[in-house]
C-alpha cells in the first residue's frame, strides 16, 4: 500500500547550488549586513547627531533610505506582535472584547501626528543619551500609524472563521496553539497582508514627521529620508526635494517587488474561496525563494520546531471546573462592568483636570469650532474627490487592460507621502496671493484621494459581466446606466475607499493646515493647525485638547455617516 | 466488515439525551428529546430525518463539539467530554483547509496526535492511496472537483484510525453521479474490511442512501427530534437499487415518514401549533405549482418515491412541498402517495390569474397567520402595519429564527396570492399593490 512514489514536492533536489540559491544567498546576507549597520548606528550617543548632521548631499540618500527602511520594518514588526496579542485576546475573551474593541476604535481615530511630541519624552528617558531613545520614539510614531487596521483585520478574521473549519479542527483535537497557527492565522492571512500594505503606505506619511522631532525648544533629527526632506524644505532646496522623491519612489518600488508582491502571491493559497477562479498573483522574488534549496534548508529547522510545538496533546478543553463556571456567571459580568466604569470615570476626571489646569471652557468651545471647520473641509473635499474619481474609476475598471496598468500607479500614489508636494502649494498660494483657508484644503485629500480611485477601479473590474451584458441588451444607456446599473454595483467598494480616505484626511489636516516652505508659513484655520501650532509651542494641554476634540469628531463622523452607509451597502448592494 | 460478526460490545451508548437552546421568550427550544441509541462494532447506522429533526445536532454531541442538556453519552464506556480520540468526522461541506495540500490536509490530524514525522508520512500516504487520491498529493483543495475533495475528507478521517467514523450528510453536497461513485467505493472498502474503522454513524436525509448503506436506520421525527422508529436492513451487500426488496423497504420508509399526519405541533401546550403559530413549510408558490403539475401529469395520484426520482428531489425538498399542498388542501398524502384534491385539480388546469385567486382563497382559509395579517391591514385606516408587530406575536410561540422564517414564507405566499404587499426596505405590510 505504501509503495507509492513520493509526491513531487517532497522529492529531493540536486545538492549543487542553483542560480536561485546564489541570488537568494546574496540577498539574504546583504539584508543582514544592512540591519547590522543600522543597529550599530542606533547605539551611538545622541551627541553624534549634532556632530554629523543631516546633509542634503544626494549621495547620502541610499544610507538615509536604509535607515528609514529599518525604522519602518521595526515598526511593522512591533505592529505584528501587537496585532497578534491584542486581536487574539479581544477575539477569545468576551470581557476583554468589551473594552479592547472600543479602545481600538478610538485609537484608530486619534490623530497620530499629535502624539509624537507627547511620547518622545518617555522614550528619550528609556535610553538616556543614546540615539536609541529617539529611534524608539520615531518607531513608536510609525507603529501608531500602522497597527490599528491590522489589528482590526485579524480580529475580524478570527471572529468570522467558518464554522465547519472550526469544528474540523476541534474534532481532530488540535490544541488551541495548533489551531491558532494552522487554522486561524492562515484564514486571517490575506486580510492581514492587505492591511500591512496599507499600513506601510500610511507609514511613509508619518516618517517625514517622525524623523525630525521637536520637543519644545530642542529638535532631534534622525538621519533618514524624512529628516532629509524636512531639511530640504527648511532650506528651500527644490533639487534636494526632487532627489528625495526619486529615492522614495525607488524604495517604494523595492518594497513592492521584494516584499508585498511575494507576500500577496504566497498568501493566495490562504484565500478561502475554493474556486479555481482568477489568475493567481505572481512574483519573481517569491519564485526565486521557492526554487532556492538554500532558503528551504534554512527554514526547515524552523518549520520542524513549529510542528514540534503542535505535539502537545489537546486537553479536555470543555471541562467545566468551578472557576470557569464562576467566571461565566452574570455577577462576574456586573462586577467587571463596574470596574471598567470606575476606571473610565477616573480617566475622564484626570483628563478634564489636566486640560483644566491652564485652559478654560472657552478654549474647548474654540477647539470645537475649529474642529467643525476641518469637518467641513474634509467632507467637501471627499465629496469633490468622489465626483472626480468615481466616474474615472468606473471607466478604467471596466477596461481590464487599462485597469491593469492604472491600478499599480494608483496604489503607488496612495503610498506616496503627499506632504512632499506641499511646498509646491505654498509657493503657488503665495505667488498668486490666494486665501489659505480655501486653497490649503485640497492638500488634505492630495494623498488620500487615490484610495477612492483604486477601490472604485477594483469594484468596476469585479462588476459581473452578465449584468453589463444585460444592460447593453436592454439598451440601458447614459445617466440611467450610471444610476441604476454601475453605481450601485461599485458602491460598496467606493465606500471602503471613501472611509479610508476620510480617515487619512483627518490625520493629514495636521500637516496640511499648517504648511511651511523655508520661513514662509501658511495656516488654514482648523483643528489640524490648532494641534500643529500647540505642538510647535510645546503646549501640552492644548495638544491633548486638540487630539481629544478631533477624536470625538472623527468617531461621531464615523458613527453618524460611514457606519450606517456601510451597513446599508452591505444589505442592498453586495453582489453575492 | 461482513467477516466480523456484529458483536454485542457497544462502542457508543447513548441514554436519555436531551438538547435544548435558550430562545427569546422564556422557555427553551427543545431540539432533541429522549434519544437512546447504541452503536456496535461492525455496523453502519443511519440517522434519517427531515431537516430540523436534530440529527446533525446529535452528531455534534457525540463528536464532543457541544454538550447535551441532559442524558449520557458513553463512548467505549467513558462519558464524552470534549472531542474524543477515536471519533472522526466527515463533513457535508468537506471542511478542508484550503491552504494545505491534499497530503497536508490528510496528515494534519496525525500531527495533532503528535506522531513522529516518518509515521505521519507513511500513514498519510497509505490513506491517500486507499481512498484513491494518489497523484493528487500536492494539489490544493481548490484544484479538485467536489468528489475528490470529499475523498480527501474521507482520507483525513480514516488516517487517524478512528473507532467510529461519523458522516454528516457526507454525500449531499455532491452531484448524483459523483455521490453514487463515492458511496460505492466506500462500501466496497468497508465490505472488504480494508478500512481501519470499527463502526459508522451517518446522518442523511436521503432514504435510498440510508437503505443502500446502513445495517440499521433510525428514523427521526421533528420538533423536537425523537427517534420514531428503528428499521433494520438485512439485505446483503452489494445492494441493488432495483431489487424489489430494496424498493419495498424504500417505499415503506416513505410511508413511515409521511404517515405522521398531524403536522408536528410546536410546543404542544398553550394552543401552539395552531392559530398564527402554525408552522409553515418553507416552500415557495412556484415549487407548489410545479409539484401540482407533476402530480397532475400522473392523473392526479402519484407515488412519492417515484416523483422524488423523476424530479431528482431529496426528501428535504419534496416533503415540505407535499406538506404545504396538504395544508392548503390542494393535495393529500397517504401511504407514501400524493393525491390532488378537486381544488388541486382545478388549480392544475387554471391560468395564472385564476391560480392566484384560488391560492389567495386557500391561504386566507387555512393559514391563520395570513388571514390575521390581512385582517389587521383591513382594520387599520392607513392599511399599513410594520413587520415587527407580527414578529413579536410570533416570538411568543417560537424562536426568533422560526418567526423570521415563518414570516418570510407567509410573505412569499401572500405576495403570490396578492392578498397584501410588503416592502422589505421599510419592513412594512400594506394593501397597496403598485398599479
Amino acid at each position: 500500500m505504501a509503495t507509492e512514489p513520493m509526491p513531487t514536492s517532497m522529492t529531493t533536489r540536486p545538492s549543487i547550488p542553483s542560480i536561485w540559491d546564489v541570488a537568494a544567498f546574496a540577498i539574504v546576507v546583504a539584508l543582514f549586513a544592512m540591519i547590522a549597520t543600522a543597529a550599530q548606528q542606533m547605539m551611538r550617543p545622541l551627541a553624534v547627531l549634532d556632530i554629523v548632521p543631516v546633509s542634503l548631499d544626494p549621495w547620502n540618500l541610499p544610507e538615509y533610505a536604509l535607515r528609514t527602511t529599518v525604522r519602518m520594518f521595526a515598526a511593522l514588526a512591533v505592529s505584528l506582535v501587537f496585532t497578534f496579542v491584542y486581536a487574539t485576546v479581544a477575539a477569545k475573551s468576551r470581557r476583554a472584547e468589551q473594552i479592547l474593541i472600543p479602545i481600538l476604535d478610538v485609537l484608530q481615530s486619534v490623530p497620530i501626528l499629535g502624539f509624537i511630541s507627547l511620547t518622545i519624552v518617555v522614550f528619550l528617558s528609556l535610553a538616556p543619551g543614546r540615539v536609541l531613545g529617539a529611534e524608539f520614539a520615531a518607531i513608536f510614531a510609525i507603529f501608531t500609524s500602522q497597527a490599528w487596521n491590522m489589528t482590526f483585520s485579524l480580529y475580524q478574521s478570527l471572529r468570522t472563521l467558518p464554522e465547519d473549519l472550526d469544528e474540523a479542527a476541534r474534532s481532530f483535537r488540535f490544541s488551541s496553539w495548533m489551531r491558532f497557527w494552522r487554522v486561524e492565522v492562515p484564514f486571517a492571512m490575506p486580510g492581514l497582508i492587505w492591511n500591512m500594505m496599507m499600513s506601510m503606505s500610511g507609514g511613509w506619511f508619518f516618517v517625514v514627521a517622525a524623523e525630525a522631532i521637536t520637543v519644545g525648544s530642542t529638535t532631534i533629527t534622525l538621519p533618514g529620508i524624512g529628516s532629509y526632506i524636512a531639511l530640504a524644505i527648511e532650506q528651500r532646496n527644490l533639487a534636494a526635494v526632487g532627489w528625495a522623491i526619486l529615492t522614495m519612489a525607488v524604495v517604494i518600488a523595492l518594497y513592492d517587488q521584494c516584499l508585498f508582491r511575494p507576500l500577496v502571491a504566497w498568501a493566495d493559497r490562504f484565500r478561502f474561496e475554493q474556486t479555481p477562479g482568477d489568475e493567481a498573483p505572481e512574483s519573481w522574488f517569491l519564485t526565486m525563494l521557492r526554487r532556492s534549496g538554500f532558503v528551504r534548508a534554512a527554514t526547515a529547522p524552523l518549520r520542524r520546531a513549529m510542528r514540534w510545538t503542535f505535539r502537545r496533546p489537546a486537553q479536555g478543553e470543555n471541562s467545566q471546573n468551578p472557576a470557569a463556571r464562576w467566571l461565566r456567571s452574570p455577577w462576574t459580568d456586573r462586577a467587571w462592568a463596574a470596574v471598567v466604569g470606575v476606571l473610565a470615570v477616573y480617566a475622564a476626571v484626570r483628563l478634564v483636570r489636566f486640560i483644566g489646569q491652564s485652559l478654560v471652557i472657552d478654549d474647548v468651545v474654540t477647539a470645537f469650532g475649529l474642529g467643525f471647520l476641518t469637518l467641513i473641509r474634509v467632507s467637501v473635499l471627499i465629496a469633490l474627490a468622489s465626483v472626480l474619481w468615481v466616474p474615472i474609476g468606473v471607466i478604467v475598471g471596466l477596461r481590464p487592460r487599462l485597469a491593469q496598468r492604472i491600478q499599480p500607479i494608483a496604489q503607488f500614489l496612495a503610498a506616496f507621502p503627499a506632504n512632499l508636494l506641499f511646498p509646491v502649494a505654498v509657493f503657488a498660494i503665495v505667488h498668486f496671493g490666494l486665501n489659505p483657508d480655501i486653497w490649503l484644503s485640497p492638500l488634505i485629500v492630495l494623498g488620500t484621494q487615490w484610495y477612492i480611485l483604486f477601490n472604485v477601479v477594483a469594484g468596476a473590474s469585479a462588476f459581473p459581466s452578465d449584468l453589463r451584458d444585460s444592460a447593453i441588451n436592454l439598451r440601458v444607456r447614459g445617466w440611467l446606466w450610471w444610476r441604476k446599473v454601475v453605481l450601485p454595483g461599485v458602491f460598496p467598494y467606493y465606500l471602503t475607499g471613501a472611509i479610508t480616505a476620510s480617515g487619512g484626511s483627518w490625520n493629514a489636516s495636521i500637516v496640511a493646515e499648517f504648511v511651511s516652505w523655508g520661513d514662509q508659513r501658511l495656516v488654514a484655520r482648523g483643528i489640524g493647525s490648532y494641534i500643529a501650532k500647540a505642538t510647535e509651542a510645546g503646549d501640552q494641554p492644548r495638544i491633548v485638547l486638540g487630539i481629544a476634540v478631533m477624536s470625538v469628531l472623527v468617531i461621531l463622523f464615523n458613527r453618524a455617516l460611514w457606519r450606517p452607509l456601510y451597513r446599508y451597502a452591505e444589505r442592498r448592494f453586495r453582489l453575492a | 466488515m461482513p467477516d466480523t460478526v456484529i458483536t454485542d460490545k457497544p462502542l457508543l451508548d447513548i441514554k436519555g439525551v436531551r438538547q435544548s437552546f435558550p430562545k427569546g421568550s422564556g422557555e427553551d427550544l427543545l431540539v432533541l428529546d429522549d434519544i437512546n441509541l447504541t452503536l456496535r462494532c461492525g455496523e453502519i447506522v443511519g440517522l434519517l430525518g427531515r431537516s430540523g429533526s436534530g440529527k446533525s445536532t446529535l452528531l455534534r454531541l457525540i463528536a464532543g463539539l457541544s454538550r447535551p442538556t441532559a442524558g449520557t453519552i458513553l463512548y467505549d464506556g467513558v462519558p464524552v467530554r470534549g472531542p474524543a480520540p477515536g471519533i472522526a468526522m466527515v463533513f457535508q461541506t468537506f471542511a478542508l483547509f484550503p491552504w494545505l495540500t491534499v497530503l497536508e490536509n490528510v496528515a494534519i490530524g496525525l500531527e495533532a496526535l503528535g506522531l513522529p514525522e516518518h509515521e505521519i508520512r507513511k500513514r498519510a500516504l497509505s490513506a491517500i492511496d486507499l481512498i484513491g487520491l494518489d497523484g493528487f498529493e500536492s494539489a490544493y483543495p481548490k484544484e479538485l472537483s467536489g468528489g475528490m475533495r470529499q475523498r480527501v475528507g474521507f482520507a483525513r478521517a480514516v488516517v487517524v484510525h478512528p473507532k467510529i467514523m461519523m458522516m454528516d450528510e457526507a454525500f449531499s453536497a455532491l452531484d448524483v453521479l459523483t455521490a453514487e461513485n463515492l458511496r460505492t467505493d466506500f462500501l466496497e472498502l468497508w465490505s472488504d474490511g480494508q478500512l481501519p474503522i470499527e463502526a459508522v454513524l451517518m446522518v442523511t436525509h436521503n432514504i435510498e442512501e440510508a437503505v443502500l448503506m446502513c445495517d440499521r436506520i433510525l428514523v427521526f421525527s421533528a420538533d423536537p427530534g425523537r427517534i420514531a422508529r428503528e428499521i433494520p436492513v438485512a439485505l446483503p451487500h452489494p445492494r441493488d437499487r432495483e431489487d424489489p426488496l430494496f424498493r419495498e423497504l424504500v417505499d415503506s420508509i416513505y410511508v413511515e415518514m409521511t404517515a405522521r399526519k398531524p403536522r408536528p405541533t410546536v410546543r404542544s401546550d398553550r394552543m401552539a401549533g395552531t392559530g398564527i403559530a402554525l408552522l409553515l413549510p418553507r416552500v415557495g408558490p412556484n415549487t407548489m405549482a410545479g409539484l401540482i403539475e407533476t402530480v397532475a401529469g400522473y392523473e392526479g395520484r402519484a407515488d412519492l418515491p417515484e416523483i422524488a426520482k423523476e424530479l431528482n428531489m431529496e426528501i428535504d425538498d419534496l416533503f415540505p412541498g407535499a406538506d404545504a399542498l396538504q395544508l392548503l388542501r390542494l393535495a393529500e398524502t397517504e401511504e407514501g402517495d400524493i393525491r390532488l384534491t378537486p381544488i388541486g385539480r382545478t388549480f392544475a388546469e387554471a391560468d395564472t390569474e385564476d391560480r392566484k385567486r384560488l391560492f389567495a382563497r386557500q391561504i386566507l382559509a387555512y393559514v391563520p397567520l395570513a388571514a390575521h395579517i390581512r385582517r389587521v391591514l383591513d382594520e387599520r385606516p392607513t392599511h399599513q402595519a410594520p413587520k415587527s408587530r407580527f414578529r413579536d406575536e410570533l416570538e411568543d410561540h417560537m424562536s426568533e429564527d422560526y418567526a423570521e422564517h415563518t414570516l418570510r414564507t407567509v410573505i412569499g405566499w401572500g405576495r403570490y396570492g396578492e392578498i397584501f404587499a410588503y416592502n422589505d426596505q421599510l419592513e412594512i405590510f400594506s394593501l397597496e399593490n403598485p398599479t
